[in-house]
């Protein structure tokens, strides 16, 4: 337990350090957890304990990250990228493992080549997917190619699982295993059941992701307590990633599809926020220990070799993929794009080797130059990101800009934060203007009532900051603050305006002190939620005793009118004078307005009017 | 008989004297359709389908109002606005309004005599009708001649009351005249001057009771 807290804290200090001073330097977080586990691991402070198994444990964010880019990808978009994704994917890998093992043969039986082309032919999902999160070009028309090929290699991981026992040099008794299926092995089942209980895993994932999930969270969400909300979310990608492993499929694959099962739920902002910091920190810490397995006591005896690897790797991958982009017609910076973006080799390469050596496909004297080389290169992966923005002189983010427009069709301009007694006729007002906000409602139970009567309505908080970006706080214009106690409503205010300053405030204040309190902050669009709906019913009772309704809505006016107008005055006096000076500034204005509306000239003629009924002297 | 449809437009009806002395004297009459504009649109916001049928199904359209300004009060131009669409009331598709009648019932506070060359206000009453019998003829309209009552800020009880009774008894006979048509043709838009307030009466009423 010590170590394990000792461990934790280690990880946690080096992230703290080295990810602040890599982001001051222009450089990638990814890059800076990769240092900080040089500066910690044998070869710098030793501090470290087991690398691969930490290692091991945290590639369980790549798992999560799967999940969160199904989460945010619709499956009419998937559908539209096969192409891509079978395609420029294929052609990438089964590329590479040709040419890597050609040259190889040079050196290596062609097998053994063969088998470290096929290695090494995929790229580092985790890496290249959170660089280009943080770069924010997941969007653009590069990132959809690199995402694309990505996806491909996830599935390519499967057949070449199968493949590699058959490269095998000499028959070592080891048996197909990824050694992962702890704990059901349906290896020992016929072919056929065994399909069966593949297409059953996936169609369960489906089926619960469609139908179950949604009560399932509901009843859960229910309960307002949100750490059991997270347990579930926590619980359910971890299920899935065991149910596949079971049945011999990547876990991230089987997490990616649960996301793309669950994109669609209203719970799915929630899912989202709660997951990511889980994803964030695993990844880090599988990170460091990806800089901290580098062994350079064995990269010194061997520099020719690893530097040639390393250069021939990338090389390789880059030009093959620069050739993918081409074939399929991309524009010239999509190829460059490409070639940088995927150029590494990636972690399933500690998999794949692992695999290697246990089915005696290859031999230690292959593996650990190789892995060596794969670790330099993922390395590198953040550099090559950089230098091909100063290459193209285009950073990704410049093309977002240009395919903005199609994003901003899909991206809300107006956040709306509480659908309950003001919020939920707010919105109805936007919707039937055909303005679409974003709802964000904080009470579960009455989510689930207004999706009843057919309201979009997203469960959760947006005082969270990850929720809040991820209702598009970003590219909104409007932020609409109803329904919350004043203290929260502020907190919001303030959130929103650090984070996103273009962002405009709304908001409607419970009452007088909670509006005093925004004007505090400088809210100008204001309303007290009470005030329209009592003076409309003010006018209701003046027509019901006889007054002519043009009138009664006249009178409303006038102090709907007065009692704005005075709001400043008041505002200044509650906040700069006494009680007391208050108090009698407030009976002074409703005397005043008093005064106003009942004013009556000659015969018996009100102030308001006195235009309609001008009589002898007057005229 | 003629089916009438009678607008009335006061932003203060119930302090005016004269409006409600003309409308008590016809509301209620068979074959009358009364709508208070101010009374169903206190926030101006007009039912534009709901009026087009009621439009629709009437022969004579009568607005009534007190003359602000030498126009109409805001209301019964906002309804005149949204009402009169292109396409329905007018345009290359808007006939809904064609043969019908359209007439101004019309209250002033100053004399008669002040809307004479030299008055106070310096040009003939009907004159300011102007845009009135513009739509009119825009729409396919036939144009009446208005009804008056002017200078009721001097007029008393009494004369308020009878001119109430004129009024009654011009849409009565404007219910039972069959020659509408003739009528209105008399005071089609032309070069010479404009009809005089009340001419009706001596159409219609034959000269009696001229207030």
């Amino acid at each position: 337990m010590d170590n394990f807290l000792l461990q934790l804290l280690l990880f946690c200090t080096a992230a703290i350090i080295a990810v602040p001073l890599a982001r001051k330097c222009g450089l990638s977080s990814v890059l800076g957890y990769l240092l900080a586990g040089v500066v910690i691991g044998p070869f710098g402070l030793s501090l470290m304990g087991d690398v691969e198994s930490v290692m091991h444990f945290t590639e369980f964010g790549v798992v999560m990250m799967l999940f969160l880019i199904g989460l945010e990808l619709k499956p009419s978009l998937l559908w539209r990228m096969r192409t891509p994704i079978l395609g420029m994917g294929g052609m990438q890998v089964v590329g590479t493992a040709l040419v890597i093992g050609l040259i190889g043969w040079f050196f290596v039986p062609w097998q053994t080549a063969l088998v470290v082309g096929l290695t090494v032919s995929l790229s580092s999902t985790a890496i290249v997917l959170q660089t280009m999160r943080e770069k924010g070009t997941m969007e653009t028309s590069s990132g959809r190619a690199v995402f694309s090929i990505l996806l491909f290699q996830d599935l390519a991981v499967i057949p070449i699982l199968s493949i590699l026992p058959l490269l095998a040099l000499s028959s070592v008794p080891g048996r197909f295993s990824s050694g992962e299926a702890a704990l059901l092995d349906i290896s020992s089942l016929p072919t056929m059941w065994r399909v069966v209980a593949t297409l059953g895993a996936i169609g369960s994932i489906s089926v619960i992701g469609k139908y179950l999930a949604r009560p399932i969270f509901r009843i859960i969400a229910a309960t307002r307590v949100r750490e059991i909300f997270i347990a579930v979310a926590l619980a359910m990608v971890v299920g899935i990633s065991l149910l596949m492993m079971v049945v011999g499929l990547s876990p991230a694959l089987g997490a990616f599809l649960a996301g793309l099962v669950l994109a669609d739920n209203e719970y799915r902002y929630e899912l989202e926020s709660d997951i990511d910091p889980f994803k964030g920190l695993l990844l880090g810490v599988f990170f460091i220990s990806v800089g901290a397995s580098l062994d350079f006591l064995f990269i010194g005896h061997h520099l020719l070799l690893i530097a040639a690897l390393v250069v021939g790797l990338l090389l390789v991958k880059g030009l093959i993929l620069y050739g993918v982009g081409f074939l399929f017609h991309t524009p010239r910076e999509v190829r460059s794009y490409l070639a940088a973006a995927l150029c590494q080799g990636g972690e399933f390469a500690f998999v794949l080797f692992e695999f290697s050596r246990s089915n005696g496909v290859l031999t230690d004297k292959v593996i650990t130059p190789c892995i060596s080389a794969v670790i330099i290169s993922m390395f590198l992966a953040p550099l090559f990101f950089m230098l091909q923005e100063r290459l193209t002189g285009r950073s990704g983010n410049e093309e977002q800009q240009r395919e903005a427009d199609a994003i901003k069709e899909r991206g809300a301009r107006v956040i709306l934060s509480g659908f309950g007694k003001v919020g939920a006729d707010v919105g109805r007002f936007l919707l039937s203007t055909g303005i679409r906000p974003v709802i964000v409602e904080p009470d579960a139970g009455h989510v689930a009532t207004l999706r009843r009567f057919g309201f979009e309505v997203y469960y959760g908080d947006v005082g969270r900051l990850e929720l809040l970006e991820a209702a598009g706080a970003a590219e909104a214009e409007l932020l609409v603050v109803t329904d919350r106690d004043p203290e929260k409503a502020r907190a919001l205010i303030a959130l929103a305006r650090e984070h996103f300053p273009q962002l405009k405030i709304a908001a409607s204040a419970s009452d007088r002190s909670a509006v005093y309190d925004m004007m505090d902050i400088g809210v100008s669009a204001l309303r007290r939620e009470t005030f329209g709906g009592a003076v409309e019913l003010g006018r209701e009772v003046l027509v019901r005793l006889g007054f002519r309704r043009y009138e009664a809505y006249c009178l409303t006016r006038l102090f709907r009118h007065q009692a704005e107008a005075f709001l400043p005055k008041l505002y200044h006096a509650h906040r700069g004078q006494s009680t007391a000076e208050y108090q009698l500034l407030y009976r002074r204005h409703t005397s005043r307005i008093a005064a106003l509306l009942q004013a009556r000239g000659e015969n018996n003629v009100g102030q308001n009017e006195k235009a309609w009924a001008a009589s002898r002297g007057e005229d | 008989m003629n089916k009438i449809l009678l607008l009335l437009a006061h932003p203060a009806f119930g302090r005016s004297v004269a409006n409600t002395a003309l409308y008590s004297a016809v509301e209620g009459m068979e074959g009358v359709t009364c709508r208070d504009l101010y009374d169903l649109s206190p926030d101006f916001f007009i039912d534009v389908k709901k009026e087009q049928e009621l439009l629709l199904a009437h022969d004579i359209i009568i607005q009534q109002y007190p003359l602000y300004w030498y126009s109409t009060p805001s209301l019964l131009k906002e309804w005149t606005d949204l009402v009169f669409e292109h396409g329905w009331a007018y345009g290359h598709d808007g006939h809904a309004l064609r043969g019908k009648y359209f007439m101004q019932a019309i209250t002033t506070g100053s004399e008669a005599e002040s809307y004479t060359l030299g008055g106070q206000s310096s040009m003939p009453l009907v004159s300011y009708l102007a845009p009135q019998r513009a739509t009119a003829r825009l729409c396919g309209m036939h144009w009446l001649p208005p009804f008056v009552d002017a200078g009721v800020h001097y007029e008393s009880r009494a004369v308020l009351a009878r001119e109430g009774q004129r009024y009654r008894r011009l849409l009565e006979a404007l219910q039972q005249c069959s020659q509408l048509l003739q009528l209105a043709e008399k005071y089609q838009i032309a070069d010479g001057p404009v009809p005089e307030a009340n001419a009706l009466d001596r159409d219609l009423l034959k000269g009696e009771l001229n207030g």
